[in-house]
């Protein structure tokens, strides 16, 4: 059995009542999409591959908070809620997982390939640790075009071991490169659980020969993800490089919507959901510190089951993409 | 006894060099290492060392001779105690030997275009009375590059030894000095990761020029091509374009074994998304260059080391491009179409003027690119001439002459009255040893002796 990130002392700082509901109604948005997003998939609206972020909310709603306008986003294909926390717009994402005109991608991309230039989202990409490069490349051209904007480059503990990882480590160290490796440790790689797969756990420390540095995260906590954030996309962004956070989340559904999860033990899975939530720690610290009553939060509560229900309604009512689609964008046109 | 001290070989496709500089004098002794002379390649200038210790009896190519083969004696080295003057002067033979040649594909192109009776028509689209300049084809690439970087900021080219080295093949000689290290980016030794990195380099707003030392080594990137360059746009609904070109050489270089010599062709020629260029002359290489770096999509350019060298025309106009996707009729003729890319159109050409001396009139189609594939000039000549024969240097399953070929009933080439015949590479890794490469890959022997048995009963 995996070691699954224990229950810590949560951070428990003076929360600011804007903040401190922000964030509780974006980690709700994204764990009740993707609740509604299993569920079409159960009913065959969406097909194919579906990677539900359920468990991991914490970690893109924290280090969201730390950016600024123009900084990019780039991660591998579980990235609904990457795409949520960019602000994206739930109709489109979720059009996009049933296949239809109004997604994202006008229905040729899918769960795993979404993308947003208007909000700086370069991906939802398929290819494990793919995005390590390029998000890697697209801190290459801040610095080019003399921007001082960061990219955030996720990837999970499964991809930490792709040889193109360390490839793109090494360039944006050796070349000061404003990239925040953000490394989702959700325990396992698909099934194989991390201490199966990696000969050295601490992923944070992956960084070390290519002397980047890096620190753990309680990933579960969006307030401690806030503070790591902060200090790394204020490193990456004075010049000093690249920056490594390895984000000790846990995901509750399995890899992918066909994976029975055999691999862990049903108890592991309810003990840090009962313990360890990101929704109910947040929710807690709310309520103790007076900032918002239980009523409150449950108006949140339903004001976004009414989103997700707009946006499943939408999804279904979307129609498929036009025939004449299968041949477009394929190629840009040569400017003359 | 005596030793020849013979003209060295400082690169796999070295074949002649200029004897820059004597560093010993005659009488001069030498011992086993020191530099004894300066010889100047078409990419560099490389010190000589002696490998015997001696004196240095007789100088027999003076400084400053240009063209001396590999191999020829260049000075005689005599033992301790032996007798200088006993060494005798060269035979006739081994000066014969010095004089200075061109190589036979520069022979090649020049008897295509210097032939009377069937002018080249390298760059038919070229206004009349254009003049010239004699330029060797990694000049004009580097020309390309240059022209587009003054042109557009956002143009950087990056790759291993582009930069401080002045690249492997000296392809990228002198960008940096005039660009700087910003934008003429020396990468480590990882294909992968930088492909990847041009890749989100191209969504951030630049155009990367990504060069691989070789096509071989992009075989460890070819996810990034694929996958990323190529099939984003698609499945981003048109959001994310992806302005970029992977360059370099391609296909068989010299004797360097089975996994430096392979023909990417087809293997990039099967995708959408990808445009994929693989030009033959100096001018129209230049050309295309050009629009690669100026294309909004995902461009693969396949060069060839083997021409890297080799001087052809282009044209002395200001911002010449081609369009990607267009072949040309680079030869006219009416009664066999041959058709080629890269290295084997100048063997077409060849082909051409030994079929002409037999009476067969052969017209020369240079595809210039391999996607899109321009099946209508194709189809055009071939519904002329009624015969066809393809020319590649990559294997013939699944190649690009398959892909000619099965163009055959929509593009109406079934009505060709003879059977097509494609010249690719054997169906073996290429060998190393001398005898087998040459066996392997095909040349304008092959080419003829294809174009004469579809003409057969002609």
């Amino acid at each position: 059995m995996a070691k699954a990130a224990t229950p810590k002392r949560r951070s428990s700082p003076k929360l600011k009542k804007d903040e401190a509901l922000k964030y509780y109604r974006d980690m709700v948005l994204i764990r009740r999409f993707e609740e509604r997003a299993g569920q079409l998939y159960g009913m065959g609206k969406i097909a194919g591959f579906c990677h539900l972020y359920i468990g991991q909310e914490a970690v893109v709603t924290g280090m969201q908070a730390c950016l600024k306008e123009g900084d990019q986003v780039i991660t591998g294909y579980r990235d609904h809620g990457h795409m949520l926390a960019c602000d994206m717009d739930p109709r489109g994402v979720m059009a996009e997982l049933t296949g239809r005109a109004g997604g994202y991608s006008r229905g040729k991309g899918g769960s795993m390939h979404m993308f947003s230039r208007e909000k700086n989202f370069f991906g939802g990409h398929g290819i494990v640790g793919a995005q390590v490069p390029i998000g890697t490349g697209l801190a290459f051209s801040n610095k080019y075009l003399g921007k001082d904007n960061v990219c955030l480059a996720y990837f999970g503990d499964g991809a930490a071991n792709q040889g193109q990882v360390y490839e793109a480590f090494n360039m944006a160290s050796l070349w000061e490169l404003p990239v925040i490796y953000v490394i989702e440790n959700n325990m396992y790689a698909m099934g194989t659980s991390v201490e199966r797969h990696a000969s050295e756990t601490e992923l944070y420390k992956r960084g070390i020969s290519f002397e980047i540095a890096g620190e753990e995260v309680d990933g579960m906590d969006v307030y401690a993800v806030k503070k790591a954030g902060e200090k790394a996309v204020k490193h990456a962004r004075s010049g000093r490089g690249p920056y490594i956070l390895e984000m000790k989340t846990y995901r509750y559904r399995g890899h992918s919507m066909s994976d029975p999860a055999k691999y862990r033990k049903r108890e592991e899975v309810d003990d840090i959901r009962s313990h360890n939530d990101p929704i109910d720690g947040l929710k807690e610290q709310i309520v103790a510190q007076n900032i918002a009553s239980e009523e409150d939060l449950k108006a949140i509560d339903k004001e976004i089951r009414a989103i997700v229900k707009d946006a499943a309604d939408f999804s279904l009512e979307s129609p498929e993409p036009d025939p004449a689609e299968l041949w477009t964008d394929v190629l840009l046109p040569v400017e003359a | 006894m005596a030793v020849d001290i013979l003209m060295p070989a400082l690169s796999p496709t070295m074949e002649e060099g200029t004897l820059a500089k004597w560093l010993k004098g005659e009488g001069d002794k030498v011992e086993a290492g020191d530099v004894i002379a300066e010889i100047e390649t078409d990419k560099a200038t490389m010190e000589v060392e002696a490998v015997d210790e001696g004196t240095l009896a007789k100088i027999l190519i003076p400084e400053g001779t240009e063209g001396v083969k590999v191999n020829a004696v260049i000075a005689v080295l005599t033992e301790d105690g032996e007798d200088a003057s006993a060494v005798s002067a060269p035979a006739e033979s081994d000066v014969e030997k010095v004089t200075p040649v061109a190589e036979p594909e520069v022979l090649e192109a020049q008897a295509a275009a210097d032939a009377p009776a069937a002018p080249a028509l390298t760059n038919p689209d070229i206004p009349e009375g254009t003049t010239f300049t004699k330029t060797v084809l990694r000049d004009a690439l580097r020309d390309a590059m240059a022209e587009e970087m003054r042109r557009d900021e956002t143009v950087f080219v990056m790759g291993e030894e582009v930069a401080e080295y002045q690249g492997a093949y000296k392809v990228t000689r002198e960008l940096l000095q005039e660009f700087g290290p910003r934008r003429v980016v020396d990468t480590p030794i990882t294909e992968h990761g930088f492909a990847g990195l041009g890749v989100g380099a191209a969504f951030g707003g630049l155009r990367p020029i990504v060069e691989f030392m070789t096509f071989n080594f992009a075989m460890q990137a070819i996810d990034q091509i694929i996958n990323s360059a190529a099939k984003t746009l698609y499945m981003s609904g048109g959001q994310m374009g992806c302005p970029i070109v992977f360059r370099g050489p391609n296909a068989a270089a010299s004797r360097v074994g089975a996994q430096h010599s392979q023909d990417y062709a087809a293997w990039y020629g099967h995708v959408p998304g990808l445009k994929v260029v693989a030009p033959w002359d100096a001018g129209s290489a230049k050309a295309l260059l050009k629009s690669a770096i100026r294309d909004p999509n995902p461009v693969v350019f396949l060069e060839h080391e083997l021409l890297y060298g080799l001087e052809y025309d282009v044209p002395d106009l200001e911002d010449y491009t081609l369009p990607i996707g267009k072949a040309a009729v680079i030869r006219k003729g009416t009664d066999v179409t041959l058709v080629g890319y890269s290295r084997m159109v100048g063997f077409a050409m060849d082909a051409a003027e030994q079929l002409a001396a037999e009476g067969i009139s052969a017209e020369v189609i240079d595809l210039r690119s391999i996607r899109p594939l321009d099946m209508d000039t194709i189809v055009q000549s071939a519904m002329k001439t009624n015969r066809l024969v393809t020319a590649e240097e990559g294997w013939k399953h699944m190649g690009v002459g398959g892909e000619i070929d099965a163009g055959g009933p929509e593009q109406g080439l079934d009505s060709l009255d003879a059977p097509r015949m494609r010249v690719p590479q054997n169906e073996v890794p290429l060998p190393y040893a001398g005898n087998l490469e040459d066996m392997s890959l095909p040349n304008a022997g092959d080419i003829v002796a294809a174009a004469k048995a579809v003409c057969e009963g002609m």
